[in-house]
């Protein structure tokens, strides 16, 4: 026998039941809800500690801070001393001490120009955004170039540091992503001739290793260039870090475009939009939101590759610092060296990557395909 | 250049038709995917298709804004010759709005401004009269209220009656459906098919391949039955529910009207 049933009254939402007891709540929940993840949590535990306990006595409880000279590195642990005496020279390089404040003045637009295009709430983004790509390179190239309006010229050979891996970085990161952009729409063209040559723009430079692209540009090219024409070595070697991220970053994007449905395209069309606007206003806002952490993530690989530069002789952060060490003065302190220029490239990486996911929850609009 | 800018669009009181399709061939590869398409559809027609899956229908209609290309024959909209011009074909897509079964609303910008692209774009009109004529037409199918919000926090009903509007803000002559209940819920149909029956009594010239025959009957003009790429029947509405004269047409209506 089959009752039917019916119901009178809508049952209300109720609140979801308490999940979270608390500090000792989440601990029992996560890390001891059994006897073999309790064991495996305090073995764990117990590991991390016998391991972070000694690096934080290293660097910080028995580290010596304060001093000029190697007389002041007494203590058992890490000499940061080290780092301090030569840290004009890991930031600035070989730059002449006279004209360092141009340097000090890019920095400074660079960070305020960055911050402003950052933070959300900040007016004139649009504005902001020109004088960045436009007017910032221009001044940047004076300030640090110098040979105009009084300032005295300082050579890319004495450049160095902290102040060449930014550039460097910033340059790549700069050029690689527009020239991403053109050689992966490039790719999808039905055009046979502008696909083919981004095609093997692409597959040439994303098929040798950075340190050759780096020989090449710095060895072989003025080989095959007639003498009087001099090609910076310093713009040779961005050149050739440009091209090369251009086509990693060209695959990151293709894979966004791919993305996107075929809708989108034919919604755009059929709306009577041409094709620079169907890709500036559809298509490319989409794909490349899509492809946000594979974007940071060639940005990121980019930034430390930055420190291949050494082998051409261009003196990088990291290059600078291993020329310290070998300084009569200061032989011994390779491991403050090393961990030093670790932390340093970390900060940068780690900020670039914290941004990403800021970015990628800011973005998102809520749609699911 | 001077061709395409001196064609005229449709005076007052000229019969012309809005669409003449004239011996349309289609092949995809090998395959005929539309055979010797021949329709005339006057300003103000409301036609329906139908069809089973893979009868052409779409590809047809997709074949008047050129989303499809074809190989053979010819397409007139509203006295404008489709060839593969870059320039006539958005010409003519400026008078041919499209509903797409998926929608097809751009998820990264608001209600709003899916209804402003356009115009901004295409029709260079300034923000705040384009705003104002994407509110309207937000208005007429009941969606201003949202006009804020992104696609993908609406529901699928509410969606598609968005991407009415988007196609209306341009200002068309000709309305294209692509089946644009197929992708709703049950519940959601009727609300579409509302917009879709208030937009026929205005005397928008419509051509919509859908399943509903429910909205066949009260507004269309003319049913269209295509199978395998060409025209079986065409028939005003009452004629083709109550006498088809093909037996492929009363096989179809009876699969999906005999349940």
């Amino acid at each position: 026998m089959t009752d039917s049933t019916f119901r009178t009254e809508m049952i209300e939402a109720r609140e979801a039941p308490d999940q979270s007891r608390g500090v000792i709540g989440w601990f029992r929940a996560n890390l001891f809800n059994g006897p073999i993840n309790s064991i495996i949590s305090i073995v764990v535990i117990l590991l991390l500690a016998r391991l972070v306990w000694p690096f934080l006595e290293w660097a910080v409880i028995d580290a010596d801070w304060i001093g000029t000279t190697r007389d002041a590195c007494t203590g058992e642990g890490a000499c940061w001393v080290f780092i301090s005496a030569r840290f004009e020279s890991i930031v600035y390089g070989f730059y002449p001490e006279a004209a360092r404040w141009r340097v000090d003045i890019v920095f400074a637009l660079l960070a305020i120009l960055v911050a402003w295009l950052a933070i959300p709430k900040m007016p004139r983004k649009k504005w902001v955004a020109l004088f960045t790509l436009i007017g910032f390179p221009i001044i940047a190239f004076v300030l640090l170039v110098g040979g105009m309006f009084g300032l005295q010229h300082v050579p890319t050979r004495a450049w160095g540091g902290l102040m060449l891996t930014l550039t460097i970085a910033v340059v790549g990161i700069v050029g690689s992503l527009p020239l991403g952009i053109i050689l992966a729409l490039g790719r999808r063209s039905k055009m046979p001739f502008v696909k083919g040559v981004c095609v093997i723009f692409i597959e040439f430079w994303r098929g040798v290793p950075l340190i050759t692209v780096l020989f090449m540009a710095s060895v072989m090219l003025p080989l095959f260039v007639p003498g009087n024409i001099d090609f910076d070595k310093l713009v040779r070697a961005l050149i050739g870090i440009m091209f090369f991220w251009s086509a990693y970053m060209a695959e990151v994007i293709r894979s966004g475009l791919q993305a996107i449905g075929k809708g989108q395209n034919e919604a755009g069309q059929a709306l009577g939009l041409g094709y620079w606007q169907r890709t500036g206003l559809i298509i490319l806002p989409q794909a490349l939101k899509m492809v946000i952490p594979g974007i940071v993530n060639t940005f990121i690989a980019l930034f430390k590759d930055t420190s291949l530069v050494l082998i051409i002789g261009l003196f990088d952060m990291l290059a600078i610092i291993r020329a310290g060490l070998t300084d009569s003065n200061w032989l011994g302190f390779s491991t403050e060296g090393y961990v030093f220029a670790a932390a340093v490239y970390w900060v940068f990486c780690f900020s670039m990557s914290r941004y990403s996911q800021y970015i990628e929850r800011r973005l998102n609009t809520g749609h699911k395909r | 250049m001077s061709e395409v800018t001196a064609s005229p669009t449709t005076e007052p009181g000229s019969d012309r038709p809005m669409i003449e399709i004239d011996h349309l061939n289609k092949w995809y590869g090998n395959f005929h995917v539309l055979r010797d398409i021949n329709l005339t559809v006057t300003k103000g027609e409301r036609i329906v298709i139908c069809g089973p899956s893979g009868s052409g229908k779409s590809t047809m209609i997709r074949c008047i804004n050129h989303l499809e290309e074809h190989q053979q024959g010819s397409i007139v909209v509203n006295g404008v010759p489709m060839t593969n011009d870059v320039k006539r074909i958005e010409q003519i897509r400026r008078n041919v709005g499209m509903v797409f079964q998926h929608f097809n609303l751009f998820p990264h910008i608001t209600v709003l401004e899916n209804c402003c692209l356009s115009q901004i774009w295409v029709q260079k009109k300034p923000r705040a009269e384009a705003e104002k004529t994407a509110m309207e037409y937000l208005e007429r199918v009941q969606i201003a209220d949202q006009a804020q919000k992104y696609p993908g926090q609406l529901s699928g009903g509410q969606q598609q009656r968005v991407a009415i509007a988007r196609a209306l803000c341009m200002r068309p002559e000709v309305m294209l459906f692509d089946e644009p209940t197929s992708a709703l819920d049950p519940e959601m149909i009727k609300e579409v098919l509302d917009v879709m029956i208030e937009l026929a009594h205005e005397g928008m010239t419509m051509l919509c391949v859908t399943h509903e025959m429910g909205f066949a009957k009260t507004v269309a003009d003319r049913v269209i039955f295509m199978d395998q790429g060409q025209i079986i029947e065409e028939a005003p509405p009452t004629e083709f529910f109550n006498n088809p004269r093909s037996e492929r047409t009363q096989l179809f209506l009876s699969q999906i009207l005999g349940h």
